[in-house]
């Protein structure tokens, strides 16, 4: 027990530490290498996009993967090369948004939940188990259809589904972090309950929420795509991976293209942040180190 | 005022057991039963017991780190026990605890500097450069050097974190302290070092302190009083010098009579006892002792005996040892 937070200590003491630790490890870089090539696609979209995402050419519909059109044209004969580029920012917008939605306030009551104890854990977790209950596309599927379809209500929708997770986390290792005799230490210090809960128990029950994060990210990805394909998530004619796929469904055996290269982008995503996601996880737990 | 800084008076900490469907108290572990002594400015005054005989929990009691289930802990003239929490916080800057396992009792992802300011941060309003200079000036007590300020707790070896948990303790300058096994989880060889330091610290800053340990060899070495417990009470209390030469309780003989010599030459006549120590959660009626008492009599059975003075110090036996 105590050599374990030693060796933790040691880990997150030097942040640099864990990013090279990350890096050495090939599958961590692999995840790593993938993100980052997502990432510069959205940052850079307008630079490397070779059309206008909106534009419609009758004359080339469903055209072939050729020179011109790099991963061919859809129904209405825009390219697919240049949507997928900016599907890619709906997508990490969209993840990063609803994660940081679910995972700030998931992170305040798994703290409070695990923290305090009691009537307030009971009520916290009471409703955590009612969102957790649905399955998650269909809530995030109920809240949208309450809210209405806009970019910003799947966000709200995906990050309300993904709340119990990161409370439960953070309740788990706020709880474990409690019991040490550094928190007994601080109380008897005469800390008040903000600066143990702020300075004590956060720095040390942040890893396996930052490796949920990474993995709740493929996760929000994919809700997104899938609410987009259902026709409830991102609206046309904004591009995003999920609703190309629907689209592509009428065509997919005359235009295979229209569904492989959004499909290809989606698993590339979702497998670099879950790769990263585990990575990350061996490195903060000395415990899968021999 | 009257002349002592610390009078804990009839002090009980029952921890409830819970148990059955409902999570219903079915019980009461009675770790700390009736615990009373007094403690003197500049006194060191020592717990001693087995593990398990309440010896931490009355400690962690009187600081209000475990909330008593009954009793008074009155500290300069203040109950300390009906205090509310935030009043007993503010009071912290007074008295403080020293915890036993410096390996796991420092945050792991705080550095010297931030582990020695903090408490001078919560109860003082210090510009940066006093605290500075308090900081430095506790390090150079313990014998650190201000290029470790950045250092991390798991950059020390154990005798250096419980220098740094030592500190960390009297830096708000308080004038009691409940050191809790100080020296138990640290090498042999560095438990001299620790002791010498806080008998040093201890009397450069006129602590008052309650050391608690079961090791009797350290109780002598720091204590002028001590207090012989067993399942959660005490059996005899009195000056140090005394109960050593001396043990008028049959359990604080027995327990003395167990530490190892170093003298081949001394001749010692072993009191063990048979038995086990009862569970607290069901203890004996009468002297919690008695089950474990070659002079246990009817009356031991019946009555519990109240600590009384007699042969010059508190003694809880219907039949002590005469000479």
């Amino acid at each position: 027990m105590t050599s374990k937070e030693h060796i933790i200590g040691r880990r997150l003491s030097r942040g640099d530490g864990l990013l090279k630790q990350l890096w050495q490890d090939p599958l961590g870089r692999a995840g790593f290498l993938g993100i980052a090539l997502i990432i510069l696609l959205a940052v850079f979209a307008p630079l490397i996009a070779r059309y206008d995402v909106a534009q419609i050419n009758a004359r080339s519909r469903l055209a072939a993967p050729s020179i011109t059109y790099w991963f061919g044209t859809d129904n209405f004969g825009r390219d697919i090369f240049s949507r997928i580029i900016y599907g890619a920012r709906v997508s990490l917008i969209v993840g990063l948004v609803s994660v940081g939605i679910a995972a700030g306030i998931g992170y305040l009551f798994g703290l409070a939940a695990g923290y305090f104890e009691g009537r307030v854990e009971s009520a916290i977790m009471m409703l955590m188990d009612i969102i957790f209950a649905f399955p998650s596309i269909l809530l995030a599927l109920l809240i949208v259809a309450v809210l209405g379809t806009s970019v910003v209500n799947t966000m709200i929708a995906i990050g309300i589904v993904n709340i119990p997770v990161f409370a439960r986390t953070v309740r788990a290792s706020v709880k474990a972090v409690k019991g040490t005799d550094y928190i007994a230490n601080a109380r008897s210090v005469g800390l008040k309950n903000g600066a143990i809960l702020l300075r004590h128990i956060t720095p040390n029950a942040l890893a396996p929420f930052t490796v949920q994060a990474t993995l709740a990210l493929s996760g929000a990805i994919l809700t997104e795509a899938t609410m987009s394909f259902l026709g409830l998530g991102i609206q046309p004619p904004s591009p995003s991976w999920g609703s190309m796929l629907s689209e592509a469904r009428t065509y997919m055996e005359i235009a295979p293209w229209m569904v492989v290269f959004p499909a290809l982008f989606i698993i590339l995503t979702i497998l670099s942040f879950n790769i990263l996601g585990d990575a990350l996880r061996d490195a903060l737990d000395p415990k899968l180190k021999l | 005022m009257s002349e002592y800084l610390l009078d804990v008076r009839n002090l009980k900490t029952y921890f409830p057991i819970k148990g059955g469907l409902m999570r219903r108290t079915i019980g009461h572990v009675h770790a700390v039963e009736d615990v009373s002594f007094k403690l003197k400015p500049r006194q060191v005054f020592a717990l001693v017991g087995e593990s398990g005989c309440g010896k931490s929990t009355t400690g962690k009691s009187i600081l209000r780190l475990i909330d008593p289930t009954a009793g008074q802990v009155i500290f300069d003239g203040q109950d300390i026990a009906a205090l509310p929490q935030e009043e007993v916080r503010l009071l912290r800057r007074d008295m403080q605890f020293i915890f036993q396992n410096p390996y796991s009792s420092l945050n792991p992802r705080m550095n010297v500097w931030q582990l020695l300011s903090e408490p001078l941060k919560t109860h003082f309003n210090l510009p940066e450069w006093e605290m500075h200079k308090r900081v430095e000036a506790m390090l150079d007590k313990i014998g650190f050097t201000p290029d470790q300020l950045h250092r991390y707790p798991h950059q020390f070896s154990g005798g250096q974190k419980q220098r740094i948990s030592i500190a960390r303790a009297l830096i708000t300058g308080p004038r009691f302290v409940v050191a809790d096994e100080p020296v138990s989880a640290l090498d042999v060889s560095i438990q001299a070092q620790i002791l010498n330091l806080l008998v040093q610290l201890q009397q450069d800053m006129a602590l008052s302190m309650v050391f608690i340990s079961h090791d009797l060899n350290v109780v002598r070495f720091i204590s002028s009083e001590v207090a012989v417990m067993y399942l959660g009470s005490i059996m005899e209390t009195g000056p140090t010098q005394d109960i050593y030469a001396q043990p008028r309780h049959p359990y604080s003989r027995a327990l003395l009579s167990a530490v190892p010599s170093l003298d081949p030459q001394r001749k010692k006549v072993r009191h063990a006892l048979q038995g086990e120590v009862p569970n607290p959660a069901n203890p004996p009626t009468g002297c919690p002792f008695h089950p474990r008492c070659a002079y246990a009599t009817d009356l031991c059975r019946r009555q519990r005996p109240a600590l009384t003075e007699q042969f010059g110090r508190m003694l809880a036996c219907h039949h002590p040892l005469e000479d």
